[in-house]
């Protein structure tokens, strides 16, 4: 049985020759395989972005042609690109008191939620690996935060003002109050998710409290601590316009108020679109962190 | 008299669910010497993992108690490493840095840095797994996930290798070519070897003893099984060798025939 085996071996080995001389390899010019590269990520890129284009593109042409007609509340595209040009094209501009540039407006908005959000993060963190830790902490702490987590933004605005006596403390407790609610619950539940494998190996290592926290619950439940994060960043901008419209001064939020007020209709609506190309970046941004410390393991 | 290394004495286990309690292991005796490798064979359910964890620390007994060199072990440690079935790799480390782990908390005060980067390349070197250092644990594959977790343990420098279904997850033919390495290891190192299995060829070739448990609620040892081959063995050799046709017969006499696996009613 195993004769005609044998014999293929033999008939095999015995002409190696020609079969290494047969293939020939010819050098390709390098430049050929990298040019096809790029245009294959520009067709990628082209998939991504020219549908997206066409929608907008579309709905341009739309709102042109509903707002055209005389007597429209609302201006047309071309319009409001007429009016808001100089906002457009000099973000830059100081002119003292509340009279800035957009750019100032978004920047004052950013570092209420820059600080707002940080202390949320550490915040939101630290207590849901407490909640997600201990059962005692979860059964006290829990009905607690599924309540304070229905309560709107806004309404604590009222509340921080009376307690800070000043509206930049009070913009950013509301941006805090707003974000740290699904932190620490996606945080809990990251942590109680565990595996008991990794809880094992970290008991055979015999590693402390403080490196089992560093080295496995928070790589272990970074994938849930992101989603966490990324839900809180987009709550916090949502917050941030609102809060900023109550307690004015300089912000995007009190900008849009401010333009109502003097009825500039246009400014508005530039500032809606700065307020949604922020909020989108922001968000993008967070998940990015999150695929990067995850190491992809995190979704997006 | 020898002493003996590893002793398990009179250990009981129940879980207490409510008022439900259910016994799981009875009246478990058994001493191991240094260099041994002892296996636990038994139908699923039978308790054996149960044991592995008492053992391991990660269970705490309802009597009785786990003896290593004379010394009561109740907590889980570095001198008694296990190997679990599923790999159980940190996936945000590397290979390397899975290894590196558990080296650098046992051997903190005892090697410098480098010594310890040493060690922990030596012991990837001895799983021939050092190519892969740099890779995450969803890189490679399923044999050389535990050929790292095999790695991770040795590095701890156990007194006793626990082995919980290591080959369990593993399609036959990396089972062979692991078992064979673990077999090639436990020669060179002549580690104190416990571990648990349900696969009858694997007990016999790999080990000097076989434990079989009864089946459980309330297993027991059923019989202990000496395995007269020589050192080191063959696979393909032994295939038709009598004294290990024999083992084979007698513990797959005791699982099928005595102890019959009864489904749960």
């Amino acid at each position: 049985m195993s004769m005609p085996a044998l014999k293929t071996e033999v008939t095999t080995a015995a002409m190696p020759a020609p079969v290494i001389a047969a293939p020939v390899v010819t050098l390709t010019p390098k430049s050929a395989p990298r040019a096809e590269k790029y245009a294959k990520m520009a067709r990628e890129a082209a998939v991504r972005v020219v549908p997206p284009l066409i929608v907008l593109a579309l709905l341009l042409v739309v709102w042109e042609l509903i707002c055209r007609r005389a007597g429209s509340t609302l201006p047309p595209p071309s319009r409001v690109f007429k009016d808001t040009k100089e906002l457009i094209l000099d973000p830059f501009f100081d002119h003292g008191g509340i009279d800035k540039g957009l750019f100032w407006h978004l920047s004052a908005s950013l570092q209420r939620v820059a600080l707002g959000y940080s202390i949320a993060a550490v915040a939101g963190i630290a207590l849901g690996t407490l909640v997600g830790q201990s059962v005692w902490a979860m059964r006290g702490l829990d009905p607690l935060f599924q309540v304070l987590r229905t309560i709107p933004p806004l309404a604590w605005l009222p509340l921080s003002l009376a307690a800070f006596r000043d509206g930049q403390p009070s913009a950013i407790f509301v941006i805090f109050i707003t974000s740290v609610w699904p932190i620490i619950i996606n945080t809990a539940v990251g942590i109680r998710n565990i595996p008991q494998d990794y809880r094992n190996v970290a008991a055979v290592v015999q590693l402390n409290p403080l490196e089992f926290f560093g080295k496995i619950m928070i790589p272990a439940a970074a994938p849930y601590i992101f989603t966490g994060l990324r839900i809180g960043i987009g709550l916090s901008w949502l917050a941030i316009v609102a809060a900023e419209m109550l307690i004015g001064g300089v912000g995007i939020g009190f900008f849009i108020w401010d333009a109502w007020n003097s009825s500039h209709i246009s400014e508005i609506i530039l500032a809606l679109f700065y307020v949604g190309i922020i909020g989108f970046v922001l968000d993008r941004l967070i998940a990015g962190l999150g695929k990067f410390v995850t190491h992809g393991t995190s979704v997006s | 008299m020898q002493h003996a290394y590893l002793k398990l004495d009179h250990i009981d286990k129940s879980f207490t669910r409510g008022n439900a309690t259910t016994e799981v292991l009875k009246e478990i005796n058994l001493t191991i010497d240094k260099g041994e490798y002892v296996s636990i064979i038994g139908h699923s359910g039978c308790g054996k993992s149960t044991l592995l964890n008492i053992v391991a620390g990660l269970t705490g007994t309802t009597q009785g108690c786990v003896l290593l060199e004379n010394r009561e072990v109740n907590s889980p440690g570095p001198d008694r490493a296990v190997v679990f079935q599923n790999h159980s790799l940190l996936p945000w480390l590397t290979v390397y840095e899975n290894v590196k782990l558990g080296v650098d908390k046992v051997f903190s005060a005892t090697k410098t840095r480098v010594e310890r980067h040493a060690w922990v390349m030596h012991n990837l070197n001895l799983v021939q797994m050092a190519h892969a250092k740099d890779k995450r644990p969803s890189e490679i594959s399923g044999g050389m996930k535990q050929r790292v977790g095999i790695a991770r343990a040795l590095a701890m420098e156990p007194k006793v290798l626990l082995l919980d279904e290591p080959f369990g997850a593993l399609d036959a033919l990396t089972r062979a070519h692991l078992q064979d390495s673990v077999m090639a290891l436990h020669q060179k190192l002549g580690n104190t070897i416990l571990m648990i299995t349900h696969d009858v060829d694997e007990a016999v070739l790999l080990s000097d003893r076989i434990v079989m448990m009864t089946n459980g609620p309330s297993a027991r040892i059923g019989e202990v099984l000496e395995v007269p081959l020589a050192r080191p063995r063959k696979r393909l050799e032994l295939a038709t060798n009598p004294a290990y046709l024999k083992c084979r017969q007698r513990v797959l006499e005791f699982l099928y025939e005595r102890h019959r696996f009864v489904e749960a009613a």
